[in-house]
């Protein structure tokens, strides 16, 4: 078993953003999570990674046998946790290569995301385009080698070009780590396989299931269809 | 030997201890010389090592500037020029009690790739070291200065006077690396006069604990074309009191002027940043850039950009920022692996990157160097 989550409660600024979540994956699992803006898919990856501005209320974060729930990020960084954010800073004065480096890879994760021999020298996600900010989001993650990778919108925002490669490659990446992947429209699905689909709606789990099913039932019937089913 | 007092005699820096040579290194000069086209030692009020490297000779002018008096007449005539004698209590006391100091020349046409490296030492307790510098670039001359101020002791006062000539066509990259300790008091006071089509670019990096510091420097482009570039990295530490005041008069028709300052307050330090453009030359264009990053809670930072628009067609901006390190920014770092103390070090040596500066290559090398050493690496 990797990563068990029970009945996880969130909030922000005494707000209330999950609401009970139970996610279980199981080693080498791959789950994709879907849900409309706003329903705390970002809050459930950057909880399960110990972002501090999410304050758990309640609930537990298992990883490999062992309660997170408390543990600080760079903690939970060196046990096997590895997130790709959906909105990263932009960090003035630190270089991707060095980055890379201090994520213990080089310069070849980087050409293994797509991203040229010039990235290395530049300012992380300074006057990056909306795909590059991915692509180095991966680089991180290639070098960093995760047994749990969580994957933030990252089809959002890159060409259609550059994602079959990106898939094809996370694909590859994937395999034999365990993964909970959000994607909003889909598009990366087109690329990578994945075992099990959830629903998240109002902070809550309403639906998991078979991916191709569920994405189906969401593109005929909206999240809205799904909710009120 | 760090507390003799010196009566003059040569010493080549390869021989002066260990401890002088490594303190020495990190505001830039390398006793064996290397890479530099000329170099120039001051211990405390001696001139201790002058050479011009053999392939300079008759392109560079390297001694100080009491011997600069002595063998050139005209040398009077740039001393206490650009810089009033009378313009406070520290410019008195230098010109009533003045301690040697480089003179720096590069002749006509002569582009230089090394840069001249000077130092000065303070080695005596409680001392006060005056130094009057002058630097001149004669018409089409390109140098580089690498000058470094550094003290292996704990309390003393260093005064430096710096006049500096760039005249038409020249080019001069000044950098100025200071390396003192906490209880030291420290008065620059630096002016630059630009002719036509000359241009001046000033850095100046500390990083290192200092008692109060008060920088004062101004380049006034006379010329017409003429341009200038001051560049900053400060890191506020322990107690240190530091204002940094800059300005550039662009008097020359179509003249251009740019300050950064780059400032992190560590600890209880107070940092004041002034940087001034004052439009007086037709079609003068002048930026004024301060950025202040507070990484610790008793720090203070006080950011202060001025434009003095004095003629129409001068456009003058501006642009400023205090704040403290993001929390987004550390999540983000240690959530690859770093702690948050790694993750801190290596936000604030990116802020002191000294990229920003443009600086020649050799330089921008070794500056980064010396942020790596001093500002902590993860």
């Amino acid at each position: 078993m990797s990563l068990r989550v029970s009945d996880l409660w969130v909030g922000v600024d005494g707000r209330d953003i999950l609401k009970g979540v139970n996610l279980e994956i199981k080693k080498g699992e791959r789950h994709v999570l879907f849900g409309p803006n706003g329903a705390g898919k970002s809050c459930l990856v950057e909880t399960i990674m110990g972002i501090p501005a999410y304050k758990v209320r309640k609930g537990r974060i298992v990883f490999d046998g062992r309660d997170i729930t408390e543990l600080p990020i760079n903690e939970r960084a060196r046990l096997g946790i590895g997130l790709a954010f959906q909105n990263p800073p932009e960090l003035m004065g630190v270089r991707l290569g060095e980055l890379i480096r201090l994520c213990g890879g080089d310069e070849w994760n980087l050409r293994m995301a797509f991203l040229g021999e010039g990235f290395k020298d530049r300012y992380v996600n300074l006057g990056f385009s909306g795909g590059e900010r991915k692509r180095s989001e991966i680089a991180q993650l290639f070098a960093m080698k995760p047994r749990l990778v969580l994957l933030d919108e990252i089809d959002s925002g890159v060409d259609v070009d550059s994602l079959e490669a990106i898939g094809r490659a996370l694909d590859d990446f994937l395999s034999g780590r365990s993964s909970l992947i959000i994607t909003h429209q889909g598009h990366i699905l087109n690329y990578l396989t994945v075992d099990f689909a959830h629903v998240l709606i109002d902070g809550r789990i309403v639906r998991s299931g078979e991916p191709k099913e569920i994405l189906t039932e969401i593109r005929r019937r909206g999240f809205d269809g799904i909710k009120r089913a | 030997m760090a507390s003799k007092e010196h009566k003059g005699e040569k010493i080549h820096p390869s021989k002066l201890p260990e401890e002088i040579r490594k303190v020495s290194l990190l505001s830039g000069f390398r006793a064996d010389g290397k890479l530099r086209s000329g170099s120039y030692f001051q211990l405390d009020r001696s001139v201790i090592f002058e050479q011009v490297r053999k392939r300079f000779r008759g392109k560079i002018e390297v001694m100080s500037t009491r011997e600069a008096l002595e063998k050139y007449d005209w040398v009077k005539e740039y001393l206490w020029r650009a810089i009033p004698r009378d313009l406070d209590e520290y410019t008195k006391e230098v010109e009533k009690s003045w301690d040697n100091g480089y003179f720096l020349r590069v002749l006509p046409g002569q582009r230089i790739e090394f840069p001249i490296q000077a130092c000065m030492f303070i080695s005596r307790e409680g001392i006060t070291q005056n130094v009057h510098n002058l630097v001149v670039v004669e018409e089409g001359g390109e140098l580089q200065i690498l000058t470094g101020c550094a003290t292996t002791i704990l309390r003393a006062l260093h005064v430096g006077v710096s006049e500096f000539y760039v005249k038409r066509g020249g080019k001069l990259t000044f950098t100025m690396i200071h390396n003192w300790a906490p209880k030291i008091d420290v008065r620059p006071r630096d002016v630059a006069i630009l002719e036509e089509g000359a241009s001046f670019t000033s850095n100046y990096v500390s990083l290192h604990p200092v008692g109060t510091l008060q920088l004062s420097a101004t380049v006034i482009c006379e010329g017409e074309g003429s341009s200038a570039s001051l560049n900053s990295l400060i890191l506020g530490r322990e107690d240190a009191k530091i204002d940094i005041d800059e300005s550039v008069i662009l008097r020359g028709k179509g003249s251009r002027g740019e300050v950064r300052l780059r400032v992190v307050g560590k600890d209880r330090s107070e940092i004041y940043t002034r940087g001034r453009e004052v439009g007086e030359g037709d079609g003068a264009r002048g930026h004024v850039d301060c950025r202040g990053l507070m990484a610790s809670s008793s720090s203070r930072i006080y950011s202060i950009p001025r434009l003095d628009g004095l003629n129409r067609s001068c456009e003058l901006t501006h642009e400023a920022a205090v704040g403290k390190i993001r929390d987004r920014e550390l999540w983000y770092l240690m959530s690859r692996g770093l702690t948050e103390e790694e993750a801190t070090s290596l936000i604030i040596r990116g802020y002191l990157d000294p990229r920003v500066l443009g600086l020649p290559k050799l330089i921008e090398r070794y500056v980064e160097s010396i942020v790596r050493m001093i500002g902590g690496a993860p």
